[in-house]
């Protein structure tokens, strides 16, 4: 039985981070992909983040969403344990219950949109709010009309996903993340299964979000210059672990260690 | 030159009566409907049952994977025929009794349950992962995410080997015969005892089942285009 006394029951600070990864851990077996994991992301925060493939960054998104189970640690969204839950005051591991619960605070995208093919795309963005929240099918209907707007996609509510370029499909996936209000969204190489002409598309919706709602937003992405770009800090991770961190600016203009240097350089290159 | 082939005594007497034929052919589309609620009504069992049986092997509880698929293993390895004779004969020793119909139905939903089950199990299966992490990511419920999300995606490509079972379930029928159900086989072999005269019966039997399954394999390509542009897929 793995101890938790370490962990406190809920971060009641008053600046208290929005997540916050404490001593996370992730394993397959003997490999070890994430390694005592400590990352706070304040609320309202953008944080890229960065990487050779197999660092582990992925991971860092999947197991917030809950979709991969931790090996050790506790992940806290909004103050509150969302990895394990309180029982006689101690830490035990979240149940089912507890999950669906919390998982309420985040909203993710993924590398290849997963909307669901037999719904319009309005269709997906009411799924979630109506038969989750249990909204009403009207309520339901004018925020996804609402959300498609922002994402430039008002005109194709009607359309199947089959219908729709991967740009589009990608952007009908951030409004059906949104409606579901999330306080954290999550964003897994959105841009990465795309073609070059409409990734500009998809980073435009991204860009928006950042400067018009506050929203606390962890996005891995090889794209370096929207990083640069968008970020508030940006998380260099190597081997499962955070190498560097930084503001923007300081990581890409003058990055400190070595690996963070040649990876940055080598991806330089690559353009 | 080829006369000495074609002897008389070579060739039996094809004595086809076309007044005999028309005389049984009320009591034979009689026994059709029978044959055709037999069908319909078995099949909707093991629609249903399929389904169950798909869903309990993807569960999480290794005990109740466990029983489902060795039950589902243990009926497709025995035959139909055996397993229609337990429920109606031994049935009763166990207290349960039931009409012919009732057993045949039964029997026929069940032994067709298993096999639907795995074309269910393959329709499911083809469905990709990334629904099921778009619908945690939603915060759905495992059921909310079979019923809205899953099903309804495995259903299309399930629809050929449905169809296929729909066609089998239907020529199984006159299995049911053996414990005196009102099929078509039985009612062919009635009409036969009575009047000695088999030709007509089955010949017409043979035509029925052929009129009826023929255009099914058509039917059902059609439906599955239906359902996939219904389905925007």
């Amino acid at each position: 039985m793995e101890d938790f006394s370490g962990f406190p029951l809920e971060i009641a600070d008053e600046n208290k981070p929005m997540v916050s990864f404490k001593k996370v851990r992730k394993a397959y077996g003997s490999l070890v992909v994430l390694d005592d994991l400590d990352l706070d992301v304040a609320a309202g925060e953008m944080v890229s983040i960065i990487g050779p493939s197999g660092s582990g960054k992925t991971t860092v998104l999947r197991m917030l969403m809950t979709l991969e189970q931790i090996n050790g640690g506790v992940i806290y969204v909004d103050g509150k344990p969302l990895t394990h839950m309180g029982k006689d005051g101690k830490l035990i591991q979240a149940n089912e219950r507890h999950l669906r619960e919390r998982r309420t605070d985040i909203g993710m995208c993924f590398q290849h949109f997963n909307l669901f093919p037999h719904m319009t795309a309005i269709q997906n963005c009411m799924e979630g709010p109506v038969q989750v929240l249990g909204m009403s099918k009207a309520e339901a209907r004018d925020r996804g009309e609402e959300l498609l707007e922002l994402v430039g996609m008002a005109d194709k509510k009607d359309q199947h996903p089959s219908r729709l370029s991967g740009g589009q499909q990608q952007r009908v996936a951030i409004a059906r993340a949104l409606a579901m209000r999330p306080k954290v969204m999550l964003f897994d190489e959105v841009t990465s299964a795309l073609d070059p002409e409409v990734i500009g598309e998809v980073t435009n919706v991204i860009r928006k979000l950042v400067s018009e709602h506050n929203l606390t937003m962890l996005m891995v992405t090889h794209q370096m210059g929207f990083a640069r770009d968008i970020s508030d800090r940006v998380c260099f991770f190597y081997g499962g672990k955070i190498e560097e961190q930084g503001k923007p600016a300081d990581l890409f203009g003058n990055p400190q260690r070595e690996r963070t240097q040649q990876f940055l350089s080598a991806v330089k290159e690559a353009v | 030159m080829f006369d000495w082939l074609l002897k008389d005594e070579w060739f039996p007497k094809f004595d086809w009566r076309w007044d005999y034929a028309w005389e049984i052919l009320p009591r034979l589309l009689e026994a059709t409907l029978n044959t055709l609620i037999a069908a319909a009504a078995g099949y909707l069992i093991a629609l249903v049952l399929g389904l169950v049986f798909a869903l309990a092997q993807r569960s999480d509880s290794r005990i109740l994977t466990f029983v489902v698929r060795e039950f589902v293993e243990f009926v497709r390895s025995t035959p139909l025929l055996l397993q229609i004779f337990f429920i109606f004969y031994v049935g009763p020793q166990f207290g349960i009794t039931l009409s012919p119909w009732i057993s045949g139905m039964i029997a026929i939903g069940l032994h067709y349950s298993c096999y639907l089950s795995e074309v269910y199990r393959g329709g499911l299966d083809s469905v990709p992962k990334g629904q099921w992490e778009a619908a945690t990511a939603l915060n759905m419920t495992t059921m909310q995410t079979y019923k809205r999300l899953i099903i309804p995606q495995a259903i299309p490509s399930a629809i050929p080997g449905m169809g296929n079972y729909l066609v089998g379930i239907f020529k199984d029928t006159p299995m049911l015969s053996v414990i005196g159900v009102a099929e078509l086989i039985h009612t062919a072999n009635s009409i036969g005892s009575e009047t000695w005269r088999y030709l007509e019966a089955y010949t017409l039997v043979g035509v029925i089942f052929l009129a009826l399954s023929l255009p099914a394999a058509g039917l059902i390509r059609a439906f599955e285009n239906l359902v996939r542009r219904k389905l925007g897929m």
